[in-house]
C-alpha cells in the first residue's frame, strides 16, 4: 500500500460511529425521552423508525447541533473529535432556497462559508442525480422528485462522513421515492447515515441497521438487520418476516403511547 | 402560457381600472349638472380638463419640484429602513434598545413636525425630503424586519449545519427571504410618500403641487386646485405601479407562488 499524502481535508479520514449518550427532551412539561443512549455505526445506514411525535427528529436535530430548546445530551464520536462541522443535513422539505438556481443551491455551503464555488464537482454531482443540464433552472419550475434530488446533490456536495437525513424521501410519490432511495445507498455508502423514517419498508430496503424508537420516555433498540446488502428486493420472504416484525413493534408501542 | 395570462391579466385590469375612472368622472359630472353648484365651490370635470390644458406648463414645473420630493424621500427613507432593519435583525442589543423607541416614535404625530422640519431645514427641498422620509421610514423598516425575523426556520438549521456564520446567513438566506416583505413594505411607502411631501409644501414652500394648490385654494381658483391635486394622485399612483412592477422583475421567484386571486 502506498504511503498515503497526509491530508488537510477531515472529510478524507474514515466515517466515525456517532454515540449519543445522556440525551433528554422535555417538551411542553412532557419527558419525551430521559438518559437516552444510541450508536450509530460508522460508515453504514442506520434507519431510525418509530412513531409520529416519538422525539426522532429531536434526537437527529441533537446529533447536527441543532439542539432545540428542553434538549440536552451528549454527542460524541469514536475517534475522539467532535460531530460538529462534520455533518450534512437534510431534511423532509427540499429546503432549496428559491431566489438561487439549481448550482446556486448546490454549492450553498460554500457561499455560506465564503469559501470558492467548485462549479465543476457541483455539475458532477447533479450529473451522478440525474440532473445534467438542469444547473439553471429555478426550484421553482422543478418536481417534487427533481427538487429532492437537487437536495441530495446539495448533502453530497458538503462530503461529510456523517450525514443525517430526517423523512427524506416521505413526501415523493412510489416510484420516484424507489429511485431516489436507490441513488442514496449508492452515493452515500461509506458514510456514517442516519435516516429517520416512519416507513418500515423504506428501512428495509435501504439501512443496513434498523433501530426502533419507542416508548415514553423513548429508548432506542436495535432490529434484527436485513439480510443482504441494499437496496433489497422488497418481494423476498425474508423482507416479508422483517416488515411483519417491525410492524407489529410499531404498533405495540403506539398502544402503549396512547394507553400511557 | 405565463406570459399570454399575465398579458391578459393586464388588460384586463387596465379595462377595469378605466371603467371606474370613468365612473367616478361621470358621477362627478352628474353632481355638478344635478345641483349646480357654482364653479368656485366644485368646478366640473370638463372645466378642470381645459384649466389643466390651459396652465400645463405651471402645473408640470411644479409636479416635477414634488416628484423630486417624493422620489428622493422614497430613496433616503428606504435605504434608512433597510439599514435600520439589518441591524436591528443582527445585534440583540439594537433590538431591545431600539424597538421599543422606534415603536414610541410613531405615537409622534409627524405632520405635527412638519412646522420644525420647514424651521430647521428651510423652506427648499430638504424639508419636504424630510418629511416623506420620516413618514415611510416606519413601515419600511417595520416590513422589513419582520421579514427578516420570520424565514423558515429549516433554512436556519441548514445554513447552521454547513458552518455559516451569523453574518453569512443574515446576507445570505434572511435577507433574500425577507425582500418579498421589503417589497410590501417600500409599496406602502411609495403610497404614502406623496403626503409627506405635500405637508411639507403647505406648511412653507415656494414651490410645488402642495404650494400650488394651497394658493390656488386662496385664490378661489378651484378648478387649478383640481387640476393639481388630480395629478398629484396620477403621481401616486403611477409611483405605485412602478414599484409593483420594479418588485416583480427584482424577485421573479416571487412571482412563481401566484397571486392572491
Amino acid at each position: 500500500m502506498p504511503p498515503a499524502p497526509p491530508s488537510p481535508d477531515p472529510a478524507a479520514a474514515p466515517p466515525p460511529t456517532v454515540r449519543v449518550a445522556g440525551a433528554r427532551l422535555v417538551y411542553e412539561h412532557a419527558v419525551l425521552f430521559d438518559d437516552l443512549s444510541f450508536d450509530v455505526a460508522a460508515g453504514r445506514i442506520t434507519c431510525l423508525l418509530g412513531p409520529s411525535g416519538v422525539g426522532k427528529t429531536s434526537l437527529l436535530k441533537l446529533i447536527a447541533g441543532l439542539t432545540p430548546a428542553g434538549e440536552e445530551g451528549r454527542v460524541s464520536c469514536d475517534d475522539g473529535r467532535p460531530a460538529d462541522g462534520r455533518v450534512a443535513y437534510m431534511a423532509q422539505n427540499d429546503l432549496l432556497l428559491p431566489w438561487l438556481d439549481v448550482l446556486g443551491n448546490v454549492t450553498l455551503g460554500a457561499t455560506l462559508r465564503g469559501e470558492a464555488r467548485d462549479g465543476a464537482r457541483a455539475r458532477r454531482l447533479l450529473a451522478k442525480v440525474g440532473l445534467a443540464g438542469h444547473e439553471r433552472a429555478r426550484p421553482a419550475t422543478l418536481s417534487g422528485g427533481m427538487r429532492q434530488r437537487v437536495a441530495l446533490a446539495r448533502t453530497l456536495m458538503e462530503d461529510r462522513p456523517i450525514v443525517l437525513m430526517d423523512e427524506p424521501f416521505g413526501a415523493l410519490d412510489a416510484i420516484t421515492r424507489a429511485r431516489l432511495q436507490e441513488l442514496a445507498v449508492t452515493a452515500l455508502k461509506g458514510r456514517t447515515v442516519l435516516l429517520v423514517t416512519h416507513d418500515p419498508l423504506e428501512a428495509i430496503r435501504i439501512g443496513d441497521r434498523i433501530a426502533v424508537m419507542a416508548g415514553r420516555p423513548a429508548t432506542v433498540d436495535q432490529a434484527p438487520a436485513p439480510p443482504g446488502a441494499p437496496p433489497r428486493d422488497l418481494a423476498s420472504p425474508a423482507t416479508a418476516a422483517l416488515y411483519a416484525e417491525l410492524m407489529a413493534r410499531l404498533m405495540a408501542a403506539q398502544d402503549q403511547g396512547t394507553a400511557a | 402560457m405565463s406570459a399570454n395570462g399575465d398579458r391578459e391579466r393586464l388588460g384586463a385590469r387596465a379595462a377595469r381600472a378605466l371603467i371606474v375612472v370613468a365612473g367616478l368622472v361621470a358621477a362627478w359630472q352628474a353632481v355638478v349638472l344635478a345641483f349646480a353648484p357654482p364653479p368656485y365651490i366644485l368646478p366640473g370635470p370638463a372645466r378642470v380638463a381645459a384649466t389643466w390644458w390651459h396652465r400645463h406648463a405651471l402645473i408640470l414645473e411644479n409636479a416635477g419640484t414634488t416628484l423630486t420630493e417624493i422620489v428622493l424621500g422614497l430613496l433616503l427613507g428606504t435605504a434608512l429602513g433597510v439599514a435600520s432593519a439589518l441591524v436591528l435583525a443582527r445585534f440583540g442589543a439594537a433590538r431591545r434598545w431600539l424597538l421599543p423607541l422606534l415603536v414610541m416614535s410613531q405615537a409622534v404625530p409627524v405632520f405635527a413636525l412638519a412646522p420644525l422640519l420647514v424651521l430647521w431645514l428651510g423652506y427648499g427641498l430638504a424639508s419636504k425630503v424630510a418629511m416623506a422620509v420620516l413618514i415611510i421610514y416606519f413601515p419600511v423598516t417595520a416590513t422589513f424586519h419582520d421579514g427578516l425575523r420570520r424565514v423558515d426556520t429549516g433554512w436556519l438549521d441548514l445554513a447552521r449545519t454547513m458552518g455559516g456564520s451569523r453574518r453569512a446567513i443574515l446576507l445570505r438566506i434572511r435577507l433574500p427571504a425577507a425582500l418579498p416583505a421589503l417589497a410590501s413594505g417600500v409599496k406602502v411607502a411609495a403610497a404614502v410618500a406623496p403626503i409627506g411631501a405635500v405637508v411639507g409644501e403647505w406648511v412653507g414652500s415656494s414651490a410645488g403641487l402642495g404650494y400650488l394648490m394651497l394658493h390656488a385654494n386662496g385664490r378661489m381658483q378651484i378648478d387649478l386646485l383640481f387640476a393639481a391635486l388630480l395629478t398629484l394622485a396620477a403621481i401616486a399612483v403611477a409611483l405605485y405601479f412602478a414599484v409593483d412592477r420594479l418588485a416583480r422583475a427584482a424577485l421573479p421567484w416571487q412571482a412563481e407562488t401566484g397571486p392572491g386571486d
